[in-house]
């Protein structure tokens, strides 16, 4: 968006960033947000149905999915959950010095951002490498197939991973770890595109060329950072932390 | 009034550049409603081949000229084919793009980039599926109903599923810009209800594609994940409950029916306001009713469920609800049938598609109460009584209201007329033929035909005459299809130069030169009157007064 140029249309002292189609900067900042809000109200309904199925299952299977809820480092999630509230902070911190014009802080915050966002992602990876290790990946496909009973009964497969109490399934403790990998998989893919994005914003910050004037970029990559955010906010609870009070059955 | 003079050849959008590389990275929402043009044409002329071949093999009742099997993947690629690369792109797509900008008096749309991208990505999505078709093509039905879809089917679900996924973000898209421009780039003085309601219809519509398109993509990816891996998410075998795929599914395509239908009804409420030459009757109730589809249409899936394990309070629920959708579709025909009321209308071939529009859209929506009602959907369900329902109102609706907004905006898109003899005569024979076609089809229904079959009884002879005539009319539905294609064709090259505005109209959109300059207008235009003023002008409203003193409708 940023390098359209100013055509003869405009004024001849119209900002270099402002696009020919916009009368001037003011719309095209409120189109860009709008734009990014609309965006994230696809990506609410594109979780949505991912929350639905979760809900659904946890529903019909409340006790397996405590105890494979159970299974999870909730301590990592919680170190992470942290991470990405703090960058969360820092990515306000540089839209905020954007907007005054000090291009040294929007670097350090955009870096710091930067920083704590693959931080996320490499706690992430950690916790998904355990749960390799630990045979927790569902699916039949999967070499070993873990959740199969026929299998597990052989004893491939670690007879202390669950305590199953009476009447749950290990197809339906399965059901809970498509769920988490499939969600947790798209949050981290939205990380990746948005770290991707943060790359740029940051070279174009690097030279120089955000202003009091424009600023529209950083503030619309916020929004998306913070939507993502968001959205670990929801899934950490639902994932992590519910069910927790039943440990030990 | 304005004179109206035929321009000279200057600069205009068409000739501005040349080259293939011009139109493949262009910016200009015109030349990308082109684009789709284009495209939205052959995968049209796919699935109509498709069509035929379903046609002809019902004329007799033996399977003679495909197998089942073969059958099968007919019927689906026709679905899929028209369902998600031509009714829900055809106008908003085409249409849309070309005019919502001019309509308001912008540019361009919002984000020319990503409108270029949404057409690229409609191109990946669709060359994609086209694959999958060569290759083998599908057989679980357009609705990809698990467990069929994930377990037991052998057919090309992953691909054809990843044409749909990836096709999604071109609608996520062009919705996404819609709304944004429509909010921020409205010209000085377009106030929201000066808007023409084409841009309203529109507005409804992109309501409905970043709902609901988000939720058919993490749809189909699931499906995917679970085909691909079986992880259980939709197998009973697996603790899945595959009627959540239902749910999911139809959350997206009953809304999705709106997204074919609502552009429809805004070309069609252009359409009876212009060529009667009067205001709209009850401009903002046509405008809210738009809304309120789009609100209804998100609350009705369940009628798709009736009979598939859904509680019977729930189903009650939803029946209610789907009757509900009558009252705004209602509130348009009537609003359209009170504007043609002593009005000076003009049979113009623009003006022949809408009126049949109207007619089309209600039978259709007259025969959608007999499926809304629980018990007479148990007996009508998955016969051929809903195959001629949707067909009435997703081909009636979007196809001739295409059709006439194509024919009506056609001087402006080409800056040529078309012949107006060769348009009105083929806007009868569509009429005709798609009445032959589906009208036949509500009776077979009716007396028990299922959908989907490729045989049925010798014995019932009465079927094989009303397949017949169904069979009878898609051909010359075809051949009322060939005519504008060879005519408009024709007319870029012969066609008489278009006037700026050659129907005489108030709308933004022909107070440029046709075709319109890049960027739409010489001039920012300031909007000084309501939309559809036909009023003479000592009564025109004084600028900036936002109501004013109107004749009683009827008298005016």
């Amino acid at each position: 968006m940023a390098e359209g140029l100013a055509t003869t249309e405009h004024e001849p002292h119209a900002h270099p960033a402002l696009q020919h189609h916009f009368e001037n900067m003011e719309q095209q900042r409120e189109a860009g947000t709008l734009g990014m809000w609309v965006f994230l109200v696809t990506e609410i309904m594109f979780f949505g149905g991912m929350f639905l199925a979760y809900t659904l299952y946890r529903y019909k299977y409340p006790d397996a999915f405590a105890v494979a809820s159970n299974h999870l480092d909730w301590k990592l999630g919680g170190v992470n959950t942290l991470v990405l509230i703090v960058s969360s902070f820092t990515m306000a911190m540089a839209v905020f010095s954007t907007q005054i014009g000090k291009r040294r802080n929007t670097i350090i915050f955009l870096v710091l951002t930067l920083v704590l966002g693959l931080a996320f992602l490499g706690i992430k990876a950690v916790e998904w490498n355990t749960k390799y290790h630990d045979h927790l990946i569902p699916g039949q496909l999967i070499p070993g197939n873990p959740f199969n009973p026929a299998v597990a009964q052989h004893g491939d497969t670690d007879p202390h991973k669950f305590h199953l109490p009476e009447g749950v399934s290990v197809r339906h403790v399965e059901m809970f770890y498509w769920i988490y990998f499939i969600m947790t998989g798209m949050h981290a893919l939205h990380m990746i595109i948005g770290a991707g994005i943060l790359i740029v914003i940051l070279i174009m910050a690097w030279r120089g060329k955000f202003s009091p004037e424009y600023h529209a970029p950083v503030e619309i990559f916020g929004l998306y950072w913070h939507f993502v955010d968001i959205i670990w906010i929801f899934l950490f609870p639902l994932l992590y932390l519910l069910g927790r009070h039943l440990e030990g059955h | 009034m304005e004179e109206f003079t035929i321009q000279p050849p200057r600069t205009n959008y068409l000739n501005a550049e040349y080259g293939i590389k011009s139109w493949l990275l262009t910016k200009d929402h015109k030349r990308i409603g082109i684009l789709y043009m284009g495209a939205i044409s052959f995968f049209f002329l796919i699935g109509s081949l498709y069509a035929m071949a379903i046609r002809l093999e019902l004329l007799t009742p033996q399977g003679d000229l495909t197998q089942s099997s073969t059958y099968n993947k007919m019927f689906t690629q026709h679905g899929i084919i028209m369902v998600f690369f031509f009714l829900i792109p055809s106008i908003p797509a085409t249409l849309g793009n070309f005019l919502v900008p001019m309509m308001i008096g912008a540019k361009d749309l919002a984000f020319p980039r990503i409108n270029l991208l949404s057409w690229y990505i409609y191109m990946l999505g669709g060359i994609i599926t086209i694959y999958a078709l060569l290759a083998g093509g599908v057989d679980t039905g357009w609705t990809f109903y698990t467990p069929y879809s994930t377990t037991f089917s052998n057919s090309y679900v992953l691909a054809t599923g990843l044409g749909i996924f990836i096709n999604g973000f071109s609608s996520i898209l062009t919705g996404l810009n819609f709304i944004v421009t429509i909010h921020t780039m409205r010209a000085p003085g377009m106030t929201w209800y000066r808007l023409p309601l084409f841009i309203w219809s529109h507005y409804a519509t992109s309501l409905i594609m970043i709902l609901g398109t988000p939720v058919i993509a993490i749809t189909v990816l699931l499906l995917a994940f679970e085909r691909l891996a079986k992880i259980g998410i939709f197998d009973p075998a697996l603790g899945g409950d595959p009627v959540l795929f239902q749910h999911l599914f139809w959350f997206y395509s009953h809304p999705a029916v709106y997204i074919m239908v609502l552009p429809g009804m805004g070309v069609v409420s252009e359409l009876i306001a212009n060529f009667s030459r009067k205001n709209i009757f009850g401009y903002k109730f046509v405008a809210f009713s738009s809304l309120a589809i789009a609100v209804f249409g998100f609350l009705v899936w369940g009628h798709h469920l009736f009979v598939a394990s859904q509680s019977v309070y729930a189903g009650m629920i939803f029946s209610f609800l789907s009757f509900a959708v009558a009252i705004p579709s209602a509130i348009k025909v009537f609003n359209w049938t009170a504007t043609l009321y002593k009005a000076s209308i003009s049979y113009d071939t623009p003006m022949l598609y809408a009126l049949g529009f109207i007619g089309l859209f209600t039978i259709g929506g007259m025969t959608g109460l007999f499926l809304a009602a629980l018990a007479t959907d148990v007996h009508l369900s998955d016969t051929y009584f809903v195959i001629a329902h949707f067909h009435y109102i997703m081909v009636g609706g979007t196809l001739l209201a295409y059709l006439g907004g194509l024919h009506y905006w056609w001087p402006k898109v080409s800056g040529r007329m078309y012949p107006e003899g060769w348009g009105r005569f083929s806007a009868l024979v569509v009429f005709i033929g798609f009445n032959l076609t589906f009208s036949p089809q509500f009776v077979l229904g009716y007396m028990g035909m299922p959908r989907r079959y490729h045989t049925y009884p010798v014995e019932e002879v009465s079927w094989q005459v009303l397949h017949v005539l169904s069979t009878a009319g898609a051909s010359i539905l075809g051949i009322g299809l060939l005519i504008p294609l060879i005519y408009l064709a024709w007319s870029l090259r012969y066609g008489r130069l278009a006037e700026a505005n050659p129907w005489q109209l108030p709308g933004l959109e022909w107070q440029t030169a046709s075709p319109p300059p890049t960027e739409n207008f010489i001039e920012t235009p300031i909007v000084r009157e309501e939309a559809y003023e036909f009023a003479p002008p000592e009564t025109k409203e004084v600028v900036g007064k936002f109501e004013r003193e109107k004749p009683f409708p009827f008298y005016g």
